[in-house]
């Protein structure tokens, strides 16, 4: 596909790579697969929004649990359908990619795990969250009384001002004591 | 920050526009008619700034072209500045009331700007000249456009907004920046977009660096083979440049058959010459074996102890255990699993950690029967031992009985009789570690616990065995170098006896030629020494291979082939795939660096024969871990931090130069082999290299220097600052919980709710 560099233009593409955490050809791929989501008619319209069952046939997100929540977060739609346009979904790489910043990640990571939206991480959304965790089957649920356990001892552990919620800072206090977050830096 | 939420509600308001006049404003760059005809709201804001802008373009040709924009700006800027004051008022920061917020900006903003078209209009004549209080405040705005500038790629807003920000930003900076320092600052700021877009269009200075998460478990195994081989690369290349120096400089040696050639050859000890100097370079050889012996001791400790020390540095959390739960429900996904069924090997991991965490929790609130779990883990702890004491004891009666079989001539025995003392060795190795899994089921312990315990038995049964190894090798040294005696005193007696054969009364006979292949060679017991090592090594290898083949892959196999046909599930039941351990392939690794260190003086090129094992040991497991095994079930790691099996690395580097440097400092080395033979032992070398070739003064100041007197008293105080640093860092640690706790009570205490940054704002 040798016109795609031309159909981003120049200086879009460098504005979106001072933006985000993307390098030029991180971009330029990126384009290439969002277009393949494209269907012909669509491909020539500028900024068009691609419908969120599309988007989730992406082999990359087809598997993830939290795949609906990620596409609803990101949208910058008026209507919640979590419909992407390529910038959203821009937005969406670099928040995955390694070379973002702790903050940025926990971020979105917050907002994704905050299922109601509500800017907090309550009880129901921490149950939400564990379900999509544990599949979906019957067979790999956890019962009621497990479920109730694992959330007080949650809360126990990182509700801090003890409001029975775990709000952003909480929530970015836990995750960068994580030892999977602490980065070992190759040199 | 106030520019920042100036912006923020600025670019808010842009979004309320409709699409296509957003992609306008994105496709093309602004031209200053397009937004003169604009007179929706979201431009209001925008406006003012761009047409003050455009008015002092237009005076360009005046005189005071620079002050006055200085002083329009600065206009500007004041009203901006009570505008943000209004703003910092209210301290809400929910959405909805910046929305309102905006909306009542707008109109003031409309009067604002008839407002200043008028002031612009009066500057038209005025003469000003600002003042240096007013350039700074000027300086400040354009330093905090250029730094929101630089921290706009770390804000979660979209891009949309991002680049409504920018653009403005930019513009700002490139107009003001250049007023302000005579078109130098515009120089220096597109010098720098130029360096920034030359280094990978990033802001200078912010270039990450390639980060590699922190892996599971499942890589450290990578890791730890690609940090052994780079450990034993570096050491191969020492040596093998140390080998390469004298290789034109060789003694001369018979080649003899091919079973013992290699006994000859660089590979091992006696194959150096015991030459002083070598060659036209001057090559002190003896010197050289001697220095980069020690010396790669030396570096391998350096190395483990600067990557403990690393690793302590960065995960200095690494072992808290405080948020577990925390940590499996926000951190346990992986986000690369793109595979339907990985998936759901990973949902039924998920579940099963969440379980047991859950079990864990709540047995550790309970403890019934404290006795009884005692009881048994002491008996774990006795069998345990009893194990160990057997598996030392068969070494050394199968060392001993090689030993006779060697006194009757090794071509007497069968294969297995040669070979008696490696493969009982690496049969020990291999069935040893299972039976301390099935003892470790009495002892009931948390599964990490239960690993680590597990570790340090095989730990334990590895030394156990190296070191009944080592004795067994020690006896057969005695007994080399009792045979070393006779055969000196042989050679006086055939030396003598060829002098008298053919010299007559008169001495200026010609002196007899001695081929020096015929002289009786003495048994070099360094040789023997590394001969073992290098057996041991190989059979090591050999054993590994067969057991992941007949182990791993045939096991595999069967499993999938005869499932058909048997009456119970294989795969789920009791043989199934076998488990890819994770810690027994680290420790594995760690006891072959072990026996590398041990052996490495006595056969300088095992390091790179190890290379080369590595090499294919990699190769091997990654094809026999894709084809044959699956992932484990639980997966523990040893500790949170790499610092365990660093620290057993540590500890097996100091056990295992213990040898070495206990033979070099006690045992004289052969007469004849080597190249030390001859002195009385072997770190003479260096004596011998203080007299010679070093200034008289030297030598003196060296040996004051290793005068017993100086080196206890300097002993003694680096133990007194052990101590000390050891004092301190425990009261570091104390006064690091009492702030933690200190910082729980205080939030606690503080009037709820903080007020939170939420997403919700963001996006809707």
């Amino acid at each position: 596909m040798g016109t795609t560099a031309s159909q981003l233009g120049k200086d879009l593409l460098s504005e979106y790579q001072e933006l985000t955490f993307l390098t030029k050809q991180e971009i330029l791929l990126a384009y290439k697969r969002f277009s393949e989501l494209l269907s012909k008619d669509e491909k020539y319209v500028l900024n068009e929004r691609v419908p969120m069952d599309r988007i989730l046939t992406l082999p990359e997100l087809k598997s993830n649990p939290f795949r609906k929540r990620i596409c609803y977060v990101l949208s910058t739609s008026d209507s919640t359908n979590g419909s992407l346009t390529f910038e959203d979904f821009l937005d969406l790489l670099t928040a995955f990619s390694d070379s973002a910043t702790m903050e940025i990640k926990s971020h979105y990571a917050f907002c994704i795990f905050d299922f109601d939206d509500d800017g907090t991480l309550d009880c129901g959304d921490l149950e939400k969250l564990v379900n999509c965790l544990t599949g979906e089957t019957d067979e790999t649920k956890l019962t009621a009384e497990e479920m109730r356990q694992l959330i007080s001892n949650i809360l126990e552990e990182s509700d801090i001002d003890k409001d029975g919620t775990v709000n952003l800072s909480e929530f970015q206090h836990v995750i960068s004591r994580s030892p999977d977050f602490v980065r070992v830096h190759v040199y | 920050g106030n520019e920042r939420r100036k912006g923020a509600s600025r670019a808010e308001e842009g979004e309320s526009q409709t699409r296509p006049e957003r992609i306008d404003r994105g496709r093309r760059k602004r031209t200053r008619s397009h937004q003169d005809t604009k007179g929706s709201e979201g431009d209001e804001e925008v406006q003012p700034k761009i047409q003050s802008g455009r008015a002092a373009k237009t005076r360009k040709h005046t005189k005071n072209e620079k002050t006055r924009k200085k002083e329009e700006e600065e206009k500007a800027e004041k009203g901006e500045g009570k505008e943000r004051h209004g703003k910092r008022k209210k301290t809400s920061a929910s959405k909805k009331e910046r929305e309102e917020v905006g909306g009542k900006h707008t109109m003031k903003e409309k009067a604002q700007e008839v407002k200043r078209k008028n002031i612009i209009q009066q500057m038209n004549c005025i003469h000003n000249s600002l003042s240096s209080e007013e350039l700074e405040k000027l300086k400040e705005a354009v330093d905090e456009r250029k730094k929101l500038i630089q921290a706009l790629r770390g804000k979660p807003w979209p891009i949309k907004k991002k680049c409504v920000i920018l653009r403005e930003s930019q513009e700002f900076v490139e107009k003001y920046e250049g007023a302000l320092g005579k078109g130098k600052g515009r120089k220096l700021y597109a010098y720098k977009v130029l360096m920034s877009k030359a280094l990978m269009g990033r802001p200078y200075g912010t270039i990450p660096r390639k980060t590699v998460p922190r892996a599971e478990a499942t890589s450290a195994m990578d890791f730890a083979v690609l940090w052994d081989f780079g450990v034993s690369c570096i050491i191969t290349l020492t040596l093998t440049t140390s080998c390469f120096l004298q290789w034109p400089f060789h003694a001369t040696f018979r080649k003899m058959c091919f079973q013992g050639y290699a006994q000859y050859s660089v590979l091992f000890y006696g194959y150096y010459n015991n030459q002083r100097a070598v060659g036209w370079l001057k090559f002190r050889m003896p010197l050289s074996y001697f220095l980069v012996g020690v010396g790669t001791v030396a570096y391998s400790y350096m190395v483990v102890i600067r990557t403990m020390a690393r690793n302590a540095n960065e995960s200095g959390v690494g072992d808290d255990n405080s948020f577990n739960f925390n940590w499996r429900m926000f951190t346990s996904w992986d986000y690369l699993i793109g595979n339907p069924e990985t998936a759901d090997n990973k949902f039924a991991s998920i579940t099963t950690s969440f379980k047991e965490a859950i079990l864990e929790e709540q047995e550790s609130q309970k403890d019934d029967n404290i006795h009884l779990t005692r009881f048994l883990r002491v008996l774990a702890n006795f069998l345990v031992l009893c194990c160990l004491a057997g598996s030392g004891y068969l070494i050394y009666f199968v060392v001993r009985r090689s030993q006779k079989f060697a006194l009757d001539g090794l071509e007497n025995h069968t294969w297995w009789e040669r070979n008696e003392v490696n493969m009982v060795m690496s049969l020990l190795g291999m069935f040893c570690p299972m039976l301390f899994d099935v003892i470790s089921a009495l002892e009931n312990y948390h599964p990490r616990v239960a690993l680590q315990w597990q570790l340090g038995r095989i730990f334990a049964l590895f030394l156990g065995n190296l070191y009944t190894f080592i004795i067994a090798l020690m006896d057969e040294i005695n007994l080399k170098r009792e045979e070393e005696n006779i055969i000196k005193f042989n050679i006086t007696v055939w030396e003598a006896s060829l002098f008298n054969g053919t010299v007559s009364v008169n001495s200026t006979a010609p002196p007899v030629t001695i081929e020096p292949a015929d002289v009786p060679r003495g048994p070099c017991w360094e040789t023997m020494v590394g001969q073992e090592f290098v057996r041991l090594i190989i059979s090591d290898t050999m054993t590994t291979y067969i057991t992941l083949l007949i182990g791993d892959f045939l096991r595999a196999v069967l499993v999938r082939f005869l499932n058909y046909c048997w009456c119970w599930d294989l795969e789920a039941g009791f043989p199934s795939y076998s488990e890819f351990d994770v810690s027994g392939n680290v420790l594995g690794l760690i006891f072959n660096q072990g026996m590398i260190w041990m052996g490495a003086f006595y056969a300088p090129c095992l390091p790179a024969l190890n290379v080369l094992r590595l090499h294919v040991s990699m190769y091997l497991q990654c094809w026999a871990v894709m084809c044959c095994n699956v992932p484990q079930e639980r997966v523990f790691k040893a500790s949170g931090s790499n610092n365990f099996y660093m620290a057993m690395l540590l500890v097996i580097l100091f056990l295992s130069t213990l040898p070495a440097i206990y033979t070099i400092v006690t045992i004289p080395p052969s007469f004849d082999c080597g190249p030390f033979s001859g002195k009385q032992r072997m770190f003479d070398v260096i004596q011998e290299t203080l007299e010679s070739d070093f200034p008289a003064w030297f030598g003196k100041v060296f040996s004051y220097a290793s005068n017993p007197g100086l080196v206890l008293p300097f002993m003694l105080l680096m133990v007194l600052a052990i101590y000390y640093l050891q004092s301190t860092s425990k009261s570091y640690k104390e006064a690091n919980m009492e702030l933690k706790k200190k910082l729980q009570t205080v939030v606690q205490n503080m009037f709820p709710p903080l007020v939170q940054q939420s997403c919700f704002n963001v996006y809707f």
